[in-house]
């Protein structure tokens, strides 16, 4: 019967280095029958090739265009990934919430690093830093204007702490320079911190 | 006292690196290796995502602090499957499977499969019988962490700096599996899961703006009534 320890140390009979703990995992594993090799390299090609902001980013262009897309995505983006199957692993209960002229909206997991995958892909260094999970619930005004980001006194930043397993992206507000692009070009300027609340939409850099 | 070092929220920190989306996803190559090599010694089905995230919580303090992200994965992962009796610890010292060991009746994950046990994912969301105990609108204090998990090894998703704080419940997301409990192999055990609100001046001392605002998922069992 398994049971759990309160302190493990078994972590510690592999080598420091943890390239070492890695090839010696996969090499105790595989002999095992426990992995197959050719699985890990599909897992990486997913996170790595396949899922990223650019989901999230045609989401956002969409719900900008769409004002029907947009009530139904803030009001059940469950429902609405469901049907688009953009639910997975790390998504699969997805709340979407929206900037707007009084409010800003920001996301962390103060307790681990969680993030909607599906929709963003795997989180950046920053995100899962102690710095940020430490210092976003209590300042986030100074985080972010280590991002650039100043935001009038008078609008509000609502922090989103993802302690279960809700996933949080932040509909960012449609940059009035916008007006009239063409949905491609109106998705190249939904930055992947603009959804988490660490920036907001710009022009897609040149070149 | 916050009893885990992954408890920070709140308290003060470094400098922040924003990479403005230019980092590559997996930094090193062992990053991609190691959460693939998490990912798929998971779907053996032997533990859940919860236990996963407890044996990261539960390494010791020292090492919680110094190990990068994927060094914490690596280290819960392997604790895991010693744990579990699917390697030895010989065997870790060894570097190589122990060819004397008997088998191990497990299927592993095949590479065809990845696709789509990623896009199932693991929704943690049950139906319950129980009718929840607050609506939308109800102000609640939060328990102390110690009413919550009497031993220090539980996994109460409660962060401390939100415990004994009053809030508003501002969405009910129906009943989800509870961490608390799954973790540590104890059933399901689901609750009401709730979106609770609290105000910065409520929740900190010296709050950059009093009337900013900080949400939680919060389990029924976290809350408490307040009555006005």
């Amino acid at each position: 019967m398994p049971h759990d320890h309160n302190d493990d140390h078994s972590h510690s009979l592999l080598p420091p280095d943890p390239q070492l703990q890695v090839k010696a995992l996969e090499t105790i594993l595989s002999e095992k029958g426990l992995i197959d090799r050719a699985a890990l390299d599909a897992i990486i090609d997913v996170y790595q090739n396949q899922i990223g902001p650019q989901i999230g980013a045609d989401i956002v262009a969409r719900a900008w265009q769409e004002p029907a897309f947009k009530e139904r995505l803030l009001a059940d983006a469950e429902a609405v990934l469901g049907e688009m199957a953009l639910s997975g692993r790390q998504g699969e209960h997805v709340v979407v919430v929206e900037n707007t002229e009084d409010t800003h909206n920001l996301v962390v997991c103060t307790l681990c690093s969680c993030y909607p995958w599906p929709l963003l892909g795997i989180p950046p260094s920053w995100y899962k830093s102690d710095a940020y999970r430490r210092r976003a619930v209590h300042s986030p005004r100074s985080v972010l204007a280590e991002f650039g980001v100043e935001l009038p006194e008078d609008k509000k930043i609502r922090v989103w702490d993802s302690t279960a397993e809700i996933r949080y992206l932040v509909l960012p507000e449609r940059p009035a320079e916008t007006a009239g692009l063409t949905d491609e070009a109106l998705r190249g300027w939904v930055t992947r911190d603009s959804m988490i609340g660490t920036g907001f939409p710009k022009p897609p850099e040149a070149g | 006292m916050s009893n885990k070092p992954h408890d920070m929220g709140g308290l003060p920190g470094g400098a922040i690196v924003p990479d403005f989306g230019k980092e590559a996803v997996f930094k090193e190559g062992w990053h991609g290796r190691a959460l693939a090599l998490t990912l798929a010694a998971g779907a053996l089905g032997r533990w859940n995502l919860d236990a996963s995230r407890n044996a990261r919580e539960c390494l010791p303090a020292d090492d919680y602090n110094r190990f990068s992200y994927y060094e914490k994965w690596l280290a819960g992962l392997t604790n895991l499957l010693v744990d579990h009796q699917l390697v030895s610890p010989d065997e870790l010292r060894a570097g190589q499977a122990n060819k004397e060991a008997a088998d191990i009746a497990a299927t592993p994950l095949p590479a065809a499969k990845v696709p789509a046990v990623l896009k199932k994912g693991g929704p943690t969301r049950r139906a319950i019988a129980a009718e929840p105990c607050f609506i939308v609108g109800d102000v609640v204090m939060t328990k102390s962490l110690s009413q919550i998990s009497p031993q220090q090894n539980n996994h109460t998703r409660l962060p401390y700096y939100a415990s004994v704080k009053k809030g508003v419940i501002i969405a009910c997301h129906d009943a989800h599996i509870l961490p608390d409990s799954h973790a540590h192999f104890k059933g399901e055990a689901p609750e009401y899961l709730y979106g609770v609100r609290f105000l910065a001046g409520d929740l900190f001392p010296n709050p950059e703006r009093p009337g900013d605002e900080i949400c939680l998922d919060l389990f029924e069992s976290y809350l408490e009534p307040v009555k006005i």
